[in-house]
């Protein structure tokens, strides 16, 4: 493997920058990486090799004109097939998108063109971003890179894998109930779920509109916080976006956690997590300790709440956003029908898979009349009572610590035949979507047979800087 | 309490979510929403009583701009895409008898 390939993003740049390799030549690189391994591993769902060397022909060009520079500036980077790409296939790995081609590109993907990063290709993921493991994708499997006979996680599965292989520099992914956090934790990369509104959502094809937020998955806390730099961004365009006092994330990377008030959830250490990820985690806490952190155990109420207020609330957003598939402006449209709505039906039977369908009869039923108030509203009380319990736990500390999944990643195939048994895996990350809350997975090890286990930081609304900090302190005593 | 799905709501939620379902795509479908709802009724062990639904974390009202077009026209783009098209129009099966 070329060894620019196991440079970080930000050690990248700075080469790039200081003229000891561009742009095309990094291109080139991770392409020979790609054509490596990506027979066996399947992290993309869309590669085109050509255009992808064109594009850093362009990017090194302005940058040789002296038009373009930044720290990623001339950085190839990976994009989950859910956010659109102008000209450039979208498929959410969903057959009904199998065609269609955006008019436009998501705000976060025109953020990170404009500093002058590079877009390899789309990464493989859970059709819509329905599922835990990126096996619903309809254009197959994902193998984690640390063991191929593992699931990377979902729903960001490509994304996070294609960085843990080096088959990009970095890659942005999407969360609404974990996406970025929990495959991150598989693959062993670094990945962030930023607070809701803090990254534009237009552009990005809605699953759980309350609920999903993009973010940054990479090789280390310094490239989290310069990716969040550029993609984060106020946005007219996208209604739900929050006008943040500062959009400054690398000011965070300090060393130094002395006096920071660490809370950890006895609830997230109880039965169901699995000893190793436990023990694993408590270690690195005690890392933090022991550079000054004030660590203490407390009770986080409603946890055994959160995945069914979600798959309620998520489910039901689902069925209202899907409901645009119809085979009728873009994408797949069934070849028999007989009459216009026996084309919808036919198109929405055959272009989704059984998860999304699963999915968006649960959230049809929950939104039905006579079941609205029972099960839909219920839950929006439920997650007001989940986010006071956060409130009341980020009046006594700065961060909250647990793991990111009870388990390391399951075997390929395992998963899927017990949808509420995937659902569980994650209960850890899943009540700050419904809360808006920032989370940092950072690796924290391995198990017995070598897969990473992740640590997830949280951190209060608009509190990134306390998570980053603690994890780059994390990251940079153990190194 | 066990949910049961019948076949009548499971034929309802079909038509809501414009999906059609073969017969043991039902089946599989009537077994998969009673387990979830099974699941989802945890949530009923919970009082709520006083407590507003939460539809966004942040207090977000409807954000408002003036009706002009700032990114010019894009149809021709659009209509690339169309499974089926017509000159500038998308063409689909008749939806109005007679």
């Amino acid at each position: 493997m070329n060894e620019l390939c196991n440079l970080t993003a930000v050690e990248l740049g700075k080469k790039i920058a200081a003229g000891e390799t561009d742009a095309v030549a990094a291109m080139q690189a991770v392409i020979e990486n790609i054509e490596a391994k990506e027979d066996e591993l399947n992290c993309y769902v869309t590669f085109d090799k050509e255009a992808a060397l064109k594009r850093a022909k362009e990017v090194k060009k302005l940058m040789d004109e002296g038009k373009l520079s930044g720290p990623l500036a001339g950085v190839p980077v990976a994009i989950k097939d859910n956010m659109c790409t102008k000209g450039m296939l979208t498929t959410c790995s969903s057959k009904i998108l199998s065609n269609f081609v955006p008019t436009y590109s998501s705000e976060a993907v025109i953020n990170l063109e404009k500093a002058g990063a590079v877009i390899i290709g789309k990464t493989n993921m859970d059709e819509f971003a329905m599922g835990s493991t990126t096996e619903t994708s309809a254009y197959g499997v994902t193998k984690n890179p640390r063991n191929t006979e593992h699931v990377p996680g979902g729903s960001s599965g490509g994304s996070a894998a294609a960085v843990a292989a080096d088959e990009c520099f970095f890659a942005l992914g999407s969360d609404t109930g974990g996406s970025i956090r929990q495959p991150a934790s598989y693959c062993g990369v670094v990945g962030l779920k930023p607070t809701y509104g803090t990254v534009s959502r237009y552009g990005l094809i809605a699953y759980g509109s309350s609920l999903d937020q993009i973010g940054p998955l990479c090789k280390d806390v310094t490239d989290c916080a310069t990716i969040m730099d550029i993609i984060a961004s106020y946005d007219p365009k996208d209604s739900t976006s929050i006008k943040r006092e500062k959009y400054d994330f690398t000011s965070a990377l300090k060393e130094d956690v002395k006096g920071m008030k660490i809370g950890i959830p006895r609830t997230y250490f109880k039965e169901g997590l699995d000893g190793e990820v436990k023990d694993a985690v408590l270690k690195a806490v005690d890392v933090l300790k022991q550079r000054g952190a004030i660590v203490s155990e407390f009770d986080l109420d409603l946890v055994d709440y959160a995945i069914p207020t979600y798959y309620t609330i998520a489910d039901a957003e689902a069925s209202s956003n899907l409901e645009r598939f119809d085979g009728v402006k873009y994408g797949y449209r069934a070849k028999e029908y007989d009459g216009l709505h026996n084309m919808y039906k036919k198109t929405r039977s055959e272009g989704f898979g059984p998860e999304v369908k699963r999915r968006i009869m649960l959230g049809s039923f929950v939104l039905s009349s006579g079941y609205y108030d029972a099960y839909y509203l219920k839950a929006l009380k439920v997650k007001a009572l989940i986010k006071k319990a956060f409130d009341d736990a980020f009046t006594k500390y700065d961060v909250i610590i647990g793991p990111v999944a009870p388990t390391t990643a399951p075997k390929l195939g395992a998963s899927l035949s017990d949808p509420i048994k995937m659902y569980l895996s994650d209960i850890y990350t899943i009540s700050l979507n419904l809360a808006g809350l920032p989370g940092l997975s950072i690796p924290v090890g391995k198990d017995k047979s070598g897969l990473p286990i992740g640590m997830q930081l949280i951190g209060d609304c608009f509190k990134e800087d306390n998570i980053i900090r603690a994890g780059y302190t994390y990251e940079q005593a153990v190194k | 309490m066990a949910n049961i799905i019948s076949d009548e709501t499971i034929e309802y939620v079909g038509i809501l979510a414009k999906l059609e379902l073969s017969s043991e795509e039902k089946e599989v479908a009537k077994k998969d929403l009673a387990d979830m709802l099974n699941y989802i009724d945890k949530l009923s062990e919970l009082d709520t009583t006083g407590v507003e639904p939460m539809s966004h974390v942040f207090s977000a009202g409807n954000v408002m701009r003036e009706d002009v077009v700032t990114n010019g026209d894009g149809s021709e783009d659009t209509l690339s895409n169309a499974p089926s098209r017509k000159d500038d129009t998308f063409i689909v099966p008749k939806t109005v008898e007679g």
